[in-house]
């Protein structure tokens, strides 16, 4: 099953082309990690795919109506806005937003429960998003998301500004949902925790898709220079996957 | 929640209910009761009928207008400190309104200044909805509304300084510090249908402000549409300042501070918002409207200034409360 499909998506800003010819299909199960250096258009890219940007070229989500696109992926954007003293509770149950009917259903108010659990943040359902600390917010955000319950959730740079355990967890409850059947497609730029739980990495550098596949397959000495212009220690380990990037080639 | 708009709703009643007992005319209010809902045409029931029930109900319906429009705007910019009049209606309002009295319209046809701010508040929108409409977003709207209430200020001011006629301008003057004082029910009616359009408009927005709490982007892929939003803001906004501006002038702070007031009532959810703000304007505009009958009945104390003189030390505690919690 398909979950996004893009065909030779292009942008323009201001006459300027960011990336041109991204063509690629996520399947379900799958946790994509989008790399790329700084400016190689990754929010630009999510951000078309999902129809909030001009483009051209064919995403099938931007294809869709508003409504069934909010059914068919959750978007986190970079920025984590809180504008209201709103209760933690409030906040997920935004996330139901595209399914509601007039009042909240049982299978609502379920997939907030579920959300909540599955961030542990059953301890602060009542407290005030806006008073938690970044790391908590994030989760929050996270939640939010998640009750949406839809098959693919996009995520830019969800775990920047996170404590290493922070990180991790995230990161694990990205894989988790990967293993559960849904999908999710995440921009970061952290290539070691990238290289570790992603199944399949997306390269975007130099105006276009430069590699996609296993991270194995796609953080290759060279293609590690090419894109981010760095060298970098790498290792299959009985432990998972190492990376440790090093040096900046001159 | 729902014992927060039970005790919104009872204010509203009680206040509305002082509102009839109260004006220059002394009647009993047992009378004054007898006058309003018995029949016959003696002055008690006339008084009753002809001046006090138009204005509690414009009081209680501009302060709901005010109070709604004021959650809606803070709710879509996320911001507390916009007010319905950023967008400029309500200054575009109040200079057809000044043209009105200054061409001596309004003292020849009984209606000609209410039409007339109608007649402003209508080209303040469709300039808010050229230059902010379809496309650009919250920042462009609010750069339109500065530009077009410091546009219709000037033109206004360029209207009292070449003005020839003192009694004009001394009518302008206090015109513009908002009044419900001698308002008929032909106002009223000239009124309620514009409001009762921008209440069905602004109150359709709860889902999408509340969406917006998370920010525009996140809001729109959840099936908002933006754009069409802003739009039903804009048009639900000119509606009731609009009319609210025609019939009672510039009567400020009360969209700014109800809202800011009630948000740790509704749990600061804006769609929540929207209903407890819209009684909370009610209560206040009455409350007002009591007060400069009682505090100077003869000095005819003008009902824009009360607002604003008790809104700002109020806003200021508020901020000084909150001032922590601020970044």
């Amino acid at each position: 099953m398909t979950l996004l499909s893009l065909r030779d998506l292009s942008v323009t800003l201001r006459g300027r082309p960011v990336f041109s010819g991204v063509t690629l299909n996520i399947g379900a199960g799958e946790m994509v990690g989008l790399i790329g250096p700084n400016g190689a258009g990754k929010t630009t890219l999510m951000r078309a795919a999902l129809g909030l940007l001009d483009h051209d070229g064919q995403s099938s989500l931007a294809a869709l109506d508003p409504r069934a696109r909010a059914q068919a992926v959750a978007w986190m954007p970079q920025a984590r806005e809180i504008a209201w003293p709103v209760t933690v509770e409030a906040l997920v149950t935004l996330g139901r937003t595209p399914h509601r009917a007039r009042r909240l259903t049982e299978a609502d108010h379920h997939a907030v429960d579920r959300a909540i659990d599955w961030m542990g943040l059953s301890h602060m359902r009542q407290r005030t998003a806006t008073r938690l600390s970044g790391g908590e917010q994030a989760r929050v955000l996270i939640a939010r998301a998640l009750a949406q319950d839809t098959p693919l959730v996009m995520a830019d740079e969800p775990i920047a500004g996170l404590d290493p355990a922070h990180q991790i967890a995230t990161m694990e409850t990205f894989a988790g949902l990967a293993r559960s059947g849904r999908s999710v497609l995440v921009s970061l730029h952290d290539l070691g925790l990238a290289a570790r739980h992603c199944s399949r990495l997306i390269l975007l550098g130099q105006g276009q898709v430069m590699a996609d596949g296993t991270p194995a397959k796609v953080l290759t000495p060279e293609m590690v220079a090419q894109a981010f212009g760095i060298t970098a220690y790498q290792a299959e380990t009985d432990q998972g996957r190492i990376f440790q990037p090093l040096e900046v080639l001159e | 929640m729902t014992r927060l708009m039970a005790s919104l709703s009872l204010a509203v009643a009680a206040l509305f209910v002082l509102s009839l007992l109260v004006g220059p005319a002394s009647i009993a209010p047992l009378d004054s009761l007898a006058g309003l809902f018995g029949g016959g045409d003696g002055p008690v029931a006339m008084v009753m009928r002809e001046i006090r029930l138009p204005r509690a109900i414009l009081a209680a319906m501009i302060g709901a207008s005010l109070g709604l429009a004021g959650a809606a705007m803070q709710g879509y910019l996320r911001n507390p400190l916009a007010e319905p009049g950023l967008i400029g209606v309500s200054g575009s309002a109040a200079l057809g309104a000044v043209i009105a009295i200054q061409t001596g319209l309004s003292a020849s046809f009984a209606l000609g200044l209410p039409l007339m701010a109608l007649a402003g508040a209508l080209g303040g929108v469709l300039l808010v909805l050229a230059l902010a409409g379809p496309r650009g977003g919250s920042l462009v709207l609010i750069l339109a509304g500065i530009a077009i209430s410091a546009m219709a200020g000037a033109l206004t001011q360029l209207v009292l300084n070449l003005s020839q006629n003192p009694f004009a301008v001394n009518e302008i003057v206090f015109w513009m510090m908002g009044s419900l004082a001698d308002r008929s029910m032909t106002h009223l009616w000239l009124a309620l249908p514009f409001t009762l359009l921008g209440w069905v408009l602004l109150a359709s927005l709860g889902r999408g402000l509340d969406a917006l709490t998370l920010g525009e982007d996140a809001a729109e892929a959840m099936g908002i549409h933006l754009s069409r939003l802003r739009l039903v803001l804009i048009l639900g906004t000119a509606c009731v300042v609009g009319a609210g501006t025609a019939v009672a002038g510039a009567i400020g702070f009360v969209g700014l501070v109800v809202p800011h007031l009630l948000r740790p009532w509704v749990g600061a959810q804006p769609s929540r918002l929207l209903w407890a703000s819209a009684l909370g304007g009610a209560a206040m505009l009455l409350a007002a409207d009591l007060a400069v009958r009682l505090v100077l009945p003869e000095r005819d104390l003008k009902l824009g200034v009360l607002t604003a003189l008790v809104g700002a030390p109020l806003f200021l505690h508020l901020i000084y409360k909150t001032r922590r919690e601020m970044p």
